[in-house]
């Protein structure tokens, strides 16, 4: 069956259905052939070296980056459909960010509340009070009238998430989220995603964080080279990986004496352990 | 190599100043050159010619009324009308560079390279003698009409720029926040980046204000009745019957009195963004 011929399985509860996902960048193949479904409820973090495609999976899935081959189904509707009404469809997939991209010119309650009044047209006081409860739900409830400038980076990240549950989507896709904070600023952000988690949404999670990665997802995707090297429960891939490269990852990045993995490429100049690495400047996410 | 070191090392040893020392040295010679240069004009200036060449106080006296104050009024009238058809037209001659429409990017930088290409007085007169050029037509708000489109249009060539590159300074991450909330572009450029831009540009485009501002006093080529006159206009009127430039130089110190408080406020706002930058 070619790509073309793929139908949505029309299952309600396979929320995000994606095949053969190719994406590249100039000559720069970053996914090479992605296919798999994320079912409603799931957690699925997806781990792997920097430079594997991860953050591009994510952003395909809500057509931040172009597609350069294959068919994503939101909901059963066809995202990558030239036709799609991909602005609707970005409604019910909550995006936050490795950098946060608040609004600065803007409260936090403000970011909370314009798309629900602009893009979902909203009476203003109702699109307030949703604000208002999801500021409370990730702990902000008191911040609303501060501007993102006079916030902390894990108050920004958290009012982010709320900005994005402010849409009520059906799911939540999650770039790196904790990877620009300070260390003692990210236990705040996990445990709002780990309710979020709880309450039973949808997620995919692009994160470095293993121990969320363990406790949290149902589903571990591990990525290299643009493709997925293996995936399955957190206590198959992360406990006990078939995989050559998942083993050579986990070792590095579970490693005490490498707190974080990008630390490896600067402890080791050794090529053969350094190659899962991005070369630096080659990054096509982040600031 | 060793040949240089061993020279340096052998030579003579100078009597090196502090850094400290030096720095005094040069202060003290930096205040000896000013005192000098000021007891030399002292000296050699006539104070009672130069206050008769441009400062007479009976001209000044004159030159001060009701007449004065309305051509400071229009001064700021043609000014405030120009900077805002500049302002709308330079947004969108912004956006038309920013644009994926091919066309639209060669005419906006076309038309800027064009009005930022030729002097203002030129673009000025042409526009005055446009009743001429098409009979029947004239300007909406005579005189005011034709001086605040032929200023606009030019102040919108250099405002363009200046928009153009506040929009481009507003980070990528922001529309990717806006189009993954499911705004369209033109809303995410609308609620989202403009804001943002107007914010950075609000120093730069003051400064532009000044510029205008000086720039109205061009507006003394083209033919006036009286109530149309501005303060250059009005200036060089007296100081031509008077056969003295006193009334310019009033006229001139009055445009001070509204640059001044602007260049003031681009320095407070230029300060507050430097501490707003994380």
């Amino acid at each position: 069956m070619t790509v073309s011929e793929v139908m949505p399985t029309g299952n309600r509860e396979d929320e995000i259905q994606i095949y053969d996902l190719h994406k590249s960048f100039g000559d720069l193949e970053v996914l090479t052939g992605i296919t798999t479904t994320i079912h409603r409820g799931e957690v699925v973090c997806i781990i792997g070296p920097s430079g594997s495609g991860k953050s591009t999976l994510l952003r395909c899935v809500n057509l931040l980056e172009q597609p350069t081959k294959g068919r994503i189904f939101i909901l059963n509707e066809e995202i990558t459909d030239p036709d799609a009404d991909v602005d609707r469809l970005r409604t019910q997939m909550g995006m936050v960010f490795q950098s946060f991209n608040l609004f600065p010119h803007l409260t936090a309650l403000q970011n909370c509340s314009i798309a629900q009044v602009r893009v979902l047209k909203k009476d203003p006081e109702e699109a307030k009070r949703i604000a208002q409860e999801n500021l409370e739900k990730v702990g902000l409830g008191d911040r609303g009238h501060s501007y993102p400038a006079q916030m902390s980076g894990g108050q920004q990240q958290r009012v982010a998430i709320a900005r994005a549950l402010s849409m009520d989507p059906e799911m939540m896709l999650f770039d790196e989220p904790t990877s620009a904070l300070d260390p003692e600023l990210v236990g705040d952000v996990l445990s709002v995603m780990r309710d979020l988690a709880d309450g039973g949404m949808t997620m995919m999670v692009v994160t470095h964080e293993m121990a969320f990665a363990r406790e949290v997802a149902d589903r571990v995707m591990f990525m290299d080279g643009g493709v997925i090297v293996e995936e399955g429960p957190p206590g198959e891939v992360i406990r006990n990986p078939k995989e050559e490269r998942t083993r050579t990852f986990l070792a590095r990045v579970l490693d005490p004496t490498h707190v974080h993995p990008t630390t490896t490429k600067y402890d080791h100049p050794d090529p053969q352990k350094t190659a899962g690495f991005e070369v630096r400047g080659l990054s096509h996410h982040g600031e | 190599m060793s040949a240089i070191s061993s020279t340096t090392t052998v030579a003579p040893r100078k009597k090196r100043l502090s850094p400290r020392k030096r720095a005094q040295r040069f202060r003290i010679v930096q205040y000896a050159v000013l005192v000098l240069a000021v007891v030399l004009a002292a000296l050699t200036i006539d104070g009672h010619q130069l206050q008769q060449v441009f400062f007479r106080p009976d001209l000044i006296v004159q030159t001060i009324g009701p007449e004065l104050g309305s051509a400071f009024l229009n001064t700021i009238i043609y000014t405030t009308g120009a900077f805002i058809l500049g302002l709308v037209l330079g947004t969108v001659l912004a956006l038309m560079k920013l644009s994926q429409v091919g066309p639209y990017r060669w005419l906006a930088t076309i038309y800027t390279e064009f009005f930022r290409g030729i002097p203002a007085i030129i673009v000025l007169l042409a526009f005055s003698l446009m009743g001429v050029a098409f009979p029947g037509f004239s300007f909406p708000f005579d005189p005011y009409g034709a001086v605040w489109v032929a200023l606009g249009m030019v102040s919108a060539a250099y405002m363009s720029e200046t928009i153009r590159a506040g929009i481009q300074a507003v980070p990528k991450g922001q529309i990717e926040a806006a189009r993954s909330l499911g705004m369209s572009p033109g809303m995410s450029m609308q609620r989202i980046v403009l804001p943002q831009a107007f914010r950075i540009v609000t120093p730069p485009l003051t400064n532009e204000l000044v510029l205008l501002t000086k720039d109205s006093s061009l507006v003394y080529v083209i033919g006036l009745f009286a109530s149309g006159y501005e303060l250059t206009k009005f200036g060089r009127n007296l100081a031509n019957s008077f056969a003295n430039i006193t009334p310019l130089v009033v006229a001139g110190l009055c445009y001070l009195v509204i640059t001044l408080p602007l260049t003031y406020l681009v320095r407070r706002m230029e300060t507050k963004q430097r501490k707003a930058t994380r």
